[in-house]
């Protein structure tokens, strides 16, 4: 994974709330059983309306998405993260992510950032009036800045380390190894096997 | 001070608890099936990883599986190259797959309960957010992501934060005929579909007591749909009833240690929520939704609210876009929706409870002119058992399709699919967008619900029949 320190990219405002996974990625897409190109699916119904925030030619190339509350609710699919990451984003902003997103999210190394809504709302102002204005998010200093608007943002402080350092979380539990065996041996014989 | 259910699971399972770390907690059952385990699997081949421990994982095939000409080749290429790569994953990773055509094949989360894999006080993952549902049983079940599969089938455990505790306390008792899926659609309806987001729900008091396994899971099961990550009820007589003599329950000496250690999970009196809700069960009816969330609910008897019923902007403009999508008018009551296509099914009403309840109602009924109405057992097993019973034979004569066991309809993955601007009576978990079908609208409803609607061809409760030509 690669580490994650200060991101500096331009943002598109996303003004919608409750943006469940089936919006970010219908469940047709799914059915994939590669990890990679999942970017022609991110927000695919709303992709066919010229007037979506990503198809007018201002928030092209954008890395950074500012969404209303309660991002990423519904189906725990992670294709939901690889779309979004796939077309580009480096970073999700809200006040708000439903919690099988935030995890996803955090596993991958797109960041979740979460703000108050009034500087969500403050952000779509920024970003609306001035689409090139370059947004700033430094994970070190968990501060968010464009065009002079500066915000403090809540990450979980074990996602953010991991992100700085860019870890593999497989390869960091594989290191707990005999204390998995050690718990192992005092299972009760009760629990059920599949086999 | 005392322990909640959840907690006293959650710290049976730490493998390993670290200051500013999270918790490894040690995953007794993990349930995969076609759509989220693929790329887990190529990461383990990528990484030279084994699989931990084959005999605590089960495969299914559920999502893609048609639901009728079962024997032939599934005809889309990509369902098909799904179903592929799980057996060559299974196989090659020596798990056991439930092939379709198998009789152990059906909807992992009703599954894993049918053969005693699920009971109480464990933990239980699956890349499926509805493994809310095993939770009825006194066990945390959670939805996870495809890497988290790739990292249980790696090391059998997950680094996961407690999570915090709510009270859902149900006073009283359900009216007759109010059902588990009235109480749950009910209960989103109040906390919200973000209500439950960071905790582990606990359903608890009187309505909860009395309800079957059966019940118990289809309310266990749309905790997500509240925004929780897991859903839970404390197991008792019921739950050991329901658990004991199947395929891999316990036996003899192993029968009594774990009812002994079951029975010291349930919540202590002195134990402390989080945040508490109190619902009055007498006070429910029979309760759909109207909107394009599963907190966009209402009874049935009420009408498609207005825009302007919500004070929150946020609501305002959420209600008035699903109003939109789903064609209706404020102010219409509810019970003047007129349906297309009636879906009896999924991991939240496939089971044979669910199939009974309705092919009671559906006795010596046609369903309404026009009407399409697709019957779909959860598991081969619900299959064969509804078949022993002759609910078939119910259904077939009312005039419904009779299926074979898949997720079908619950979501457009198969060739159940809705038309654009179809609009359905669902027994499934979720009503979003396109979520059937693109352009399809989904009301969610019991199986009550469902039977009633079939017949009369607009949104129905049972008590609606009586006394109505039909
Ligand atoms: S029935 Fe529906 S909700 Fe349940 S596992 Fe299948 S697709 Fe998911």
């Amino acid at each position: 994974m690669e580490k994650f320190t200060v991101h500096t990219g331009t943002a598109a405002p996303l003004r919608a709330s409750n943006v469940d996974t089936d919006q970010i990625i219908p469940a047709e897409y799914l059915k994939r059983i590669t990890r990679h190109g999942f970017e022609d699916g991110l927000f695919n119904s709303w992709r066919k309306d010229a007037n979506f925030v990503l198809n007018r030619p201002a928030y092209q190339g954008v890395s950074v998405l500012v969404a209303g509350p309660d991002f990423g609710t519904g189906s725990s699919r992670e294709h939901a993260v690889w779309a979004l990451m796939d077309y580009g984003f480096k970073v999700v902003i809200s006040s708000r992510f439903a919690d099988i997103f935030r995890g996803n999210s955090g596993k991958q190394g797109l960041l979740t950032a979460v703000v108050e809504q009034s500087a969500v709302e403050q952000l779509w102002k920024i970003i609306e009036e001035e689409p090139s204005t370059p947004v700033t998010v430094d994970l070190e200093a968990q501060v968010i800045t464009a065009a002079g608007f500066t915000t403090k943002f809540e990450v979980d402080s074990y996602v953010r380390w991991r992100l700085m350092e860019g870890l593999d979380d497989i390869g960091l539990t594989l290191k707990h190894v005999d204390e998995i065996a050690a718990f192992e041996a005092k299972r009760p014989s009760f629990k059920p096997t599949t086999i | 001070m005392g322990r909640t259910l959840a907690q006293k699971v959650w710290d049976d399972h730490v493998v390993r608890r670290a200051e500013g770390e999270p918790d490894l907690l040690y995953i007794d059952l993990h349930l995969t099936h076609e759509v989220t385990s693929p790329q887990a699997f190529d990461g383990l081949r990528a990484a030279g990883r084994p699989v931990r421990r084959k005999d605590l994982t089960i495969a299914t095939e559920d999502h893609n599986v048609p639901t009728t000409d079962i024997d032939k080749p599934i005809v889309d290429p990509i369902s098909r190259a799904q179903i592929d790569a799980l057996r060559i994953n299974t196989k090659e990773f020596g798990i056991e797959n439930y092939e379709l055509g198998n009789k152990e094949q059906g909807i992992v989360h009703i599954i894993a309960p049918q053969s005693g894999l699920t009971q109480p006080g464990m933990t239980i993952v699956c890349g499926d957010s509805h493994t809310s549902t095993h939770g009825a049983f006194g066990s945390i079940g959670m939805g996870i992501g495809t890497s988290e599969v790739e990292h249980v089938l790696a090391t059998q455990t997950l680094p996961l934060k407690p999570f915090k505790t709510m009270a859902i306390t149900v006073n009283g008792k359900l009216p007759v005929g109010v059902t588990a899926k009235d109480l749950i659609l009910a209960i989103i309806a109040e906390i919200g579909t973000g209500g439950g987001q960071g905790y582990i729900l606990e359903y608890r008091g009187e309505a909860i007591r009395a309800l079957s396994m059966e019940g118990r899971m289809t309310m266990c099961n749309m905790s997500i749909e509240a925004g929780a990550r897991a859903g839970m009820i404390a197991p008792d007589e019921t739950t050991f009833e329901y658990v004991k003599g199947r395929e891999h329950a316990p036996k003899g000496a192993d029968w009594d240690a774990a009812v002994a250690y079951w029975k010291t999970l349930p919540t202590d009196d002195d134990a402390v929520f989080d945040r508490e809700v109190i619902i009055d069960a007498t006070k429910l009816s029979p309760f759909v939704t109207w909107g394009t969330n599963p907190g966009q609910g209402a009874p049935l008897s009420a009408t498609v609210p207005s825009p302007d019923d919500f004070t929150d902007e946020v609501d305002k403009k959420a209600t008035e876009k699903a109003l939109e999508y789903m064609d209706l008018k404020a102010g219409m009551p509810i019970r003047d929706i007129k349906i297309d296509t009636v879906f009896i099914g999924s991991c939240t009403n496939g089971r044979i409870e669910d199939l009974r309840a309705a092919a009671e109602i559906l006795k010596g009924n046609k369903i309404a002119e026009g009407m399409r109405m697709m019957v779909v057992p959860g598991s081969v097993r619900v299959r064969l058992e509804a078949m022993a019973e002759g609910l078939d034979k119910v259904f077939l004569e009312a005039g419904a399709e009779w299926r074979e066991a898949g997720c079908s309809m619950c979501l457009g993955m198969n060739p159940d699919k809705l038309t654009p601007g179809e609009r359905s009576a669902s027994t499934s978990n979720r009503n979003f967008e396109g979520r059937q079908g693109p352009g399809g609208r989904t009301h969610l409803v019991s199986p009550a619900v469902a039977a009633a609607t079939a017949i009369r061809g607009t949104l129905s409760s049972p008590a609606d029949l009586v006394g109505s030509s039909n």
